[in-house]
């Protein structure tokens, strides 16, 4: 797997000189020997050096990259077994989300979410991953299956937001997303959101009102895409490495303002080196969230939601002045 | 990096139609001396101030309907005296520290409230409209646009668990492009924050109804703003989840005009009604009567 992104030249350089030496395989040197040993060791440093000191800009770049695990990636390494339930059975099936009934360890789920799509045709399919209404619609048909037979529900967060169109905005796009919001507050079984790329905007909150809310190490969670935001607030999208220090949208970032409940630590190097290890690791992330949202009596549970959302804001009060305000 | 990990999202998604980006008609009419006259932006016509105003700030060649101040619409719509404040004292902070073009959010705040008067993007509280009790939620476009962030999103649910508290009818009149950026993914989940609540007051039999104004977008279209009971919309105002010029951009292609207005959403089922704003209080009242009726027969029966 190439090194592509900018701030990866430095091991991009290394694994050149790497992939150089062991082009010649038997006929390696001694001492070529140990030079290699000694370049494969100065990548993993460097590796673990450059991403242990990301940007918030340079997390985006990895948030978004090409070979990243999408959704169905982890369906795969994740599940045991998996029935893919299809169709909004009102007007379509919208393929930028997908899911459907799963079995993880022996335990049976509800597990959805945005699939990116990784070649241009199933990018084409899956609308590069912007939820149609029917989406959001499928997705709340699955919930309540699963409410019905108690069994959990796994959300995959991974969009840059719901889809734009003419047709959306025609068949309620934005009511397909209030009415999750307003189902999934009361929804009688437990609900996991793990944020594996990006989370953007009312397309992803519609599929994540959660009990936990968990971040892959290097995802990214925010009120609008960095390039929307430096177009609005700096009147030029190419601000948009600004937009993504200021909007605070890191994993991080997010913990530390209560957004989030926990960080799912990455391979070295980031989600796409190493899908079956991050896979592993989000597997054990999942099944240890859901035994303890498990243990927990409905009313428990639904009240500690209800209050997880009820609590989120940050404002100030200040004496009102005698007279002003009411009865004018 | 290569472009095809990137998605094909214009730069302007749910923000098209962002307040910082929409000319306020607050800011013209004001640049008029003492609202002498006032120019429409739709038909052009030079209209006489004071009667313009006595039309309820709508157009009487064309019927555009301007904005409303939340103080005026208070006026247009509750009995006299009858409002009272809730949550006054809330007042915005600056938990991300956000800083764009050298400008505070800090500063910004205190720039919206010196040239609005108001501290924030809502005013909440309760009233009468033809002596029945409804808790109300306004927001007012002149402040960030009406933006959604932590304030309004607070405000907003306090009128929602008011309503529950009192088992009164819960009115929010929007006008919003939406979530508040400076706040970042804050103000994104008060959105959850204001749906949960509606959720509940929807369990308890207490009807919510959402009034449209222009205009209301993003975030805000996207939760509340769709879950009304009865939603109502004002004539020709903009409504929709994105602005049509990012739709237009998205689609390759001119779009009808109407598209994103209040005719568009009608005709596409997702509000009840188009009401104008002079029988907006009397709509209100009928509606008000016919919940307040059915409670009570259902007892008597
Ligand atoms: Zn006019």
């Amino acid at each position: 797997m190439a090194y592509d992104l900018e701030f990866e030249r430095p091991l991009a350089e290394l694994d050149k000189r790497i992939q150089g030496l062991q082009r010649k395989g038997d006929r390696l040197k001694a001492d070529e020997r140990a030079q290699l040993r000694s370049l494969e060791q100065q990548l993993e440093e460097r590796t673990r050096q450059i991403y242990g000191n990301l940007t918030r800009w340079q997390r985006v770049q990895v948030a978004r990259h090409r070979d990243r695990p999408y959704t169905n990636d982890y369906i795969k390494l994740i599940c045991d077994d998996y029935f893919e339930m299809r169709g909004d059975r009102r007007y379509g099936d919208d393929r930028a989300i997908q899911g459907g009934m799963a079995s993880i360890d022996g335990k049976t789920v509800f597990i959805l979410g945005h699939q990116k799509g990784r070649d241009l045709k199933e990018k084409t399919e899956c609308s590069f991953g912007l939820t149609h209404p029917e989406g959001c619609r499928k997705a709340l048909r699955m919930m309540r299956e699963a409410e019905r037979f108690h069994m959990p529900v796994i959300t995959f967060i991974d969009t840059q937001g719901a889809s734009p169109g003419l047709e959306d905005e025609q068949r309620g796009i934005s009511q397909a997303i209030a009415e999750n919001l307003e189902v999934m507050p009361r929804l009688h079984t437990p609900i996991l959101s793990i944020v594996i790329g990006e989370g953007g905007s009312g397309g992803a909150l519609a599929f994540g009102v959660a009990d936990r809310i968990l971040m892959l190490e290097n995802a990214i969670y925010m009120v609008a895409s960095p390039e929307a935001a430096a177009s609005i607030l700096w009147r030029d999208s190419a601000f948009a490495s600004h937009a993504a220090e200021a909007m605070r949208i890191t994993a991080p970032d997010l913990l530390e303002l209560g957004l989030i409940e926990q960080i799912i630590p990455e391979p070295v190097g980031g989600a796409h080196r190493n899908h079956l290890e991050m896979a592993e690791t989000l597997k054990a992330a999942i099944l240890e969230n859901l035994a303890e949202l498990e243990r927990l009596p409905m009313d428990v549970l639904l009240e500690k939601r209800y209050q997880r959302y009820r609590n989120i804001g940050a404002f100030a009060t200040e004496p009102v002045k005698a007279g002003s305000g009411s009865n004018r | 990096m290569k472009d095809e990990s990137q998605p094909a999202l214009p730069v302007n998604s749910q923000n098209g139609n962002h307040p910082e980006t929409i000319p306020s008609v607050a800011v013209s009419a004001r640049a008029l001396p003492d609202n002498l006259a006032v120019k429409c932006p739709n038909c052009r016509e030079l209209l006489v101030g004071k009667d313009w105003e006595k039309n309820n700030h709508v157009c009487p060649r064309c019927g555009h309907h301007f904005r409303l101040s939340a103080e005026q619409r208070i006026e247009l719509l509750l009995d006299e005296g009858t409002f009272e404040e809730l949550a006054a004292d809330l007042i915005p902070t600056d938990p991300l520290e956000f800083v764009s073009r050298s400008q505070s959010y800090r500063a910004k705040l205190e720039d919206e409230q010196a040239k609005s008067g108001l501290k924030e993007s809502v005013v909440a509280g309760t009233g009468k409209i033809e002596g029945l009790p409804l808790a109300l939620a306004i927001m007012d476009f002149r402040f960030i646009g009406g933006s959604m962030g932590s304030v309004a999103g607070e405000k907003i649910t306090r009128a929602i668990e008011k309503g529950l508290e009192d088992h009164i009818p819960v009115l929010i009149v929007s006008a919003s492009g939406g979530a508040r950026m400076q706040e970042g993914l804050l103000s994104l989940m008060q959105m959850a924050k204001i749906s949960a609540a509606l959720a509940r007051l929807s369990e308890a039999g207490v009807p919510y109804i959402s009034l449209l104004t222009d205009p209301t977008t993003g975030g805000v279209m996207a939760s509340f703003a769709s879950l009304g009971d009865v939603i109502l919309a004002e004539p020709g105002a903009l409504i929709g989840f994105s602005g049509p010029r990012v739709v237009e951009q998205f689609m390759h292609q001119r779009l009808p005009k109407d598209t994103n207005t209040s005719e568009f959403v009608l005709a596409h089922g997702m509000i009840d009604a188009i009401v104008h704003r002079r029988m907006l209080r009397a709509t209100l009242a009928k509606l008000l009567r016919l919940y307040h009726n059915a409670g009570r027969s259902a007892v008597i029966g």
